[in-house]
């Protein structure tokens, strides 16, 4: 078993925000990430996939192939984004970096074919970073 | 869904290590400039993961907030800008990076309660890192 992982960045704004939330509980539980028109990072994306390596081609996977997937399904939708209004998953859910981790692991799995997604991770700084491996 | 939340904090101590149950020549052979009599110090990173399922509330596994405020609090000020040697848990141990990482470790497993710690990563220099998971 091999572990492939390949690195993306995408810039987004969001809001930390829960409606049923009094403006105190929002501002309490938030701080400054409840700012009303929100603030934006920059994000790193590193995603891991697993698999055996092809003896005829040598890869886990084809790299070109997972970038394509990965520019469809996250960087497209997200990169250059409010995610709490463009992105649908956030339309309904805050979008920290726990659960930003884990929508993109949910547009990834179904889409990888030839390897196993292992993880996803997440940096909304250099020093804040989210592990999501798909577990309940 | 279960989630791992990482983040990365900065203190400079210094240390020396030497160790009472060595020679002076061993400790020079094991030890090197690390041995050197007044010390030296670095800028360590000390990266904490801990785990939880992402609270539906919140969409948080833990508020930072209370992470940063244990950290601060409970490793940060007691570490930086320290000589570690004078420090009670290194009368007796050496204060290489290993026992520091296990000695963070303890204090958040002790004392972090609102998520399961993973591990305790602290990294010395640019490029050597040591990590403890109990």
């Amino acid at each position: 078993m091999v572990y492939l992982t390949r690195k993306a960045e995408f810039s987004a704004s969001h809001v930390y925000h829960n409606p049923e939330f009094t403006p105190e509980e929002n501002r309490r539980v938030f701080g400054k990430c409840n700012n009303p028109n929100g603030h934006g990072h920059n994000y790193t994306l590193e995603v891991t996939v697993k698999g055996e390596v092809d003896p005829r081609s040598g890869f886990v996977v084809d790299l070109k192939q997972l970038k394509e997937i990965m520019h469809r399904e996250v960087l497209d939708a997200m990169d250059h984004r409010f995610l709490n209004k463009e992105v649908p998953e956030f339309l309904h859910q805050i979008p920290t970096t726990e659960n930003i981790a884990i929508a993109i692991w949910r547009r990834l799995a179904t889409k990888l074919t030839a390897a196993q997604l292992h993880r996803v991770r997440v940096y909304e700084t250099p020093d804040l970073f989210v592990d999501f491996y798909g577990e309940p | 869904m279960k989630a791992h939340l990482s983040r990365r904090y900065l203190f400079s101590a210094s240390h020396r290590l030497h160790s009472e149950a060595m020679t002076a020549e061993e400790n020079q052979t094991t030890y090197g400039k690390c041995n050197n009599p007044f010390g030296h110090g670095h800028n360590y990173t000390v990266e904490v993961t801990v785990s939880g399922p992402v609270d539906e509330k919140t969409g948080m596994v833990c508020n930072l907030t209370d992470l940063d405020g244990f950290i601060e609090r409970e490793v940060l000020a007691r570490y930086g800008h320290e000589n570690l040697n004078t420090l009670s848990e290194f009368a007796q141990e050496v204060p290489t990076t290993e026992n520091l990482c296990i000695q963070i470790y303890e204090i958040v497993q002790r004392g972090f309660h609102f998520a399961h710690l993973e591990r305790v990563r602290l990294e010395e220099t640019m490029m050597n890192s040591f990590e403890y998971a109990g």
